[in-house]
């Protein structure tokens, strides 16, 4: 009982505090569209799955960006890490089931995300931002030298993927397998984020990314729980550069370019990013943005897609999610407004 | 002579060629109400920042209770039971009121790592946020941004953090700063309704707010500690009225 008599569990901040958890009733929809496509675009799966593969990796980026804040520019070295794990491991035949396979994955890229935190995240800024890059040169300058585990420039190809559950066949040119099995891990992996950034870690995150200096004030192992959050994010990525391995059946470069890591980046200030959805929402619209940006003007598409960042950066920082949060909180009637 | 909650022994702070801090002999007694004053630049802010371990010490030593913490860190010096708040507001300014609380307390009670269940199901630190909040009037902005609020309140939730740690030394970085005065009285009520059991160092420019609230006083000038005693004492003494009090005090 506080002083005025009122319980504090009914005052509406403790409400929205105790209750900013449970599923609203709009989650599901990005769940249901996705089984939705399945059905309705069975030609266009291949690019389904690339679609998802792409928000499982943005949703890696949103935990230490858009919730720790941690500004980096080299998450696709655990994207690669997790890809060349599978791709080497099916390769020499060492070991080729998908699911644990995934688990390997993510367990590499964990323990780079771990060894490069350690060092990286003492420092921050511009600092941090470079070598965040370097790493990521690193990792991909290395792979193209171990050209005989990695097959180098040319990467690994046909990787002899086993079956899902020892039943279903990866087909690289049908991809109905992949398509599902994506989306599910998609679902387990997005779960585990959900629950993070809402549980009293998640929130000590936020309270890092507002106010550093605050949250070593408030007694709170700041690097110990950045690194924490750089060696899960890792995981997430590695397990998405994994089954990107394995939905394709091959490994290269790529997988750990720069072109890679900027794109997640664009795609999280598209659809906003520390809002969990921002991923989904910012990888359609990228999409979607490239498909007609490039029917319109096939040779500079990108100038278009830089035009609307420019835009975006200086009049909706929070990106789609962010106007859709600012006129829902206009058409809301004001007692909720608390 | 009792053991002081926390002391310093010939602290020493140097900036190149500039001494921040020297030979800084002080004494914070259990349950003090007392005051840091000195001209800018004294040094003053520098000194909390030693106690603290934001900063570590040229030289010289830290003590509270007795024990030596000059090589403890900063995260760890708080759970030993020293809390500040700061000059410039330094809080998490897009979270809501309770959940800057909420922050605090989480790191307290040892609920901020758990990462598997909602914040929200820790009814406990919910609670202790929202009544704390309600001991210092804002249990009305409790859902309200940190950037939707006033200064003052503002204000209001820097003391609400530092409580929540539930300090046995709290520090005081200029409480009342930039708080319009029609406000100031808020702070100073919340001030003086501390519980009597924590020893508070208090560092502010406003002389009404030092003298009707500390029992004791330093004076710092050029990173060294000039004079200490009661409030009549430094009241009443010359060179304390020559270097600070005529120039920057009442007029």
């Amino acid at each position: 009982m506080t002083p005025s008599g009122v319980r504090w569990a009914d005052h509406p901040a403790a409400v929205a505090l105790a209750g900013r958890h449970r599923l609203r009733a709009w989650e599901p929809i990005p769940w249901v569209l996705a089984l939705a496509f399945y059905f309705v675009f069975p030609k266009y799966l291949g690019f389904g799955t690339e679609l998802l593969i792409t928000i499982l990796f943005a949703i890696s980026l949103d935990l230490v960006l858009g919730y720790a804040g941690i500004v980096t520019l080299g998450q696709a070295a655990f994207f690669g890490a997790g890809a060349y794990t599978v791709g080497m491991l099916a390769k020499r035949g060492i070991w080729n089931e998908p699911i644990t396979g995934l688990v390997l994955a993510a367990l590499v890229a964990a323990a780079v995300g771990l060894g490069s935190g350690l060092v990286l995240l003492r420092t921050g800024g511009l600092t941090l931002l470079m070598l965040t890059l370097c790493t990521m040169a690193l990792l991909e300058e290395a792979a193209n030298l171990a050209h005989e585990y990695t097959g180098g420039f040319d990467g690994l190809d046909s990787l002899p993927i086993a079956p899902l559950f020892g039943v279903f066949e990866f087909n690289p040119l049908y991809p109905k397998t992949q398509y599902l099995y994506v989306v599910a891990v998609l679902f387990v992996c997005f779960v585990f984020v959900r629950t993070l950034v809402y549980s009293p870690f998640g929130q000590s995150l936020t309270g890092i990314r507002e106010n550093t200096l605050r949250m070593h004030a408030v007694g709170a192992p700041v690097r110990g729980r950045l690194v924490l959050c750089y060696t899960l994010s890792a995981a997430i990525a590695g397990v998405a550069g994994g089954i990107w391995a394995q939905a394709n059946a091959y490994v290269n470069l790529g997988t750990l370019g720069l072109d890679r890591a900027a794109t997640v980046l664009i795609i999280l200030v598209l659809g906003g990013y520390g809002r969990l959805y921002g991923a989904f929402v910012g990888a359609v619209a990228y999409v979607a943005l490239s498909h007609f940006l490039s029917k319109i003007y096939p040779t500079a598409w990108q100038l278009g897609l830089g035009l609307l960042l420019v835009v975006i950066a200086l009049f909706a920082r929070n990106g789609i999610l962010g106007i859709i949060e600012a006129a829902a909180h206009r058409l809301r009637p004001p007692r909720a407004a608390s | 002579m009792t053991v002081p909650l926390l002391e310093t022994r010939a602290l020493c702070r140097n900036f190149g060629a500039l001494a921040a801090a020297r030979d800084v002999d002080f004494r914070l007694e259990a349950g003090a109400r007392h005051a840091l004053i000195g001209p800018n630049g004294a040094g003053k802010t520098t000194f909390i920042n030693l106690l603290t371990g934001v900063i570590p010490p040229t030289s010289g030593a830290i003590l509270m209770k007795g024990r030596e913490i000059t090589k403890v860190g900063q995260a760890q010096r708080v759970k030993l039971g020293i809390a500040r708040t700061f000059q410039i507001n330094r809080l998490f300014r897009r979270l809501s009121v309770l959940e800057n609380v909420y922050i605090a307390v989480a790191e307290r009670v040892g609920a901020a790592p758990s990462m598997f269940r909602p914040a929200g199901a820790r009814g406990d630190v919910v609670e202790e946020a929202m009544q704390l909040l309600a001991t210092l009037k804002l249990t009305a902005d409790a859902g309200r941004r940190i950037s939707e609020l006033p200064y003052g309140r503002q204000r209001l939730v820097e003391l609400a953090i530092a409580l929540g740690l539930r300090p046995q030394i709290l520090l005081l970085d200029e409480p009342a700063a930039g708080v319009p005065s029609a406000e100031s009285h808020i702070i100073l009520d919340a001030i003086d309704s501390l519980p009597r059991d924590i020893g508070v160092l208090i560092i502010d420019h406003d002389m009404d707010l030092v003298f009707r609230f500390a029992e004791r006083i330093t004076v710092m000038v050029s990173g060294a500690v000039f004079a200490t005693g009661s409030p009549r004492e430094i009241g009443a003494d010359e060179n304390v009225r020559a270097v600070y009090l005529g120039r920057a005090g009442h007029g």
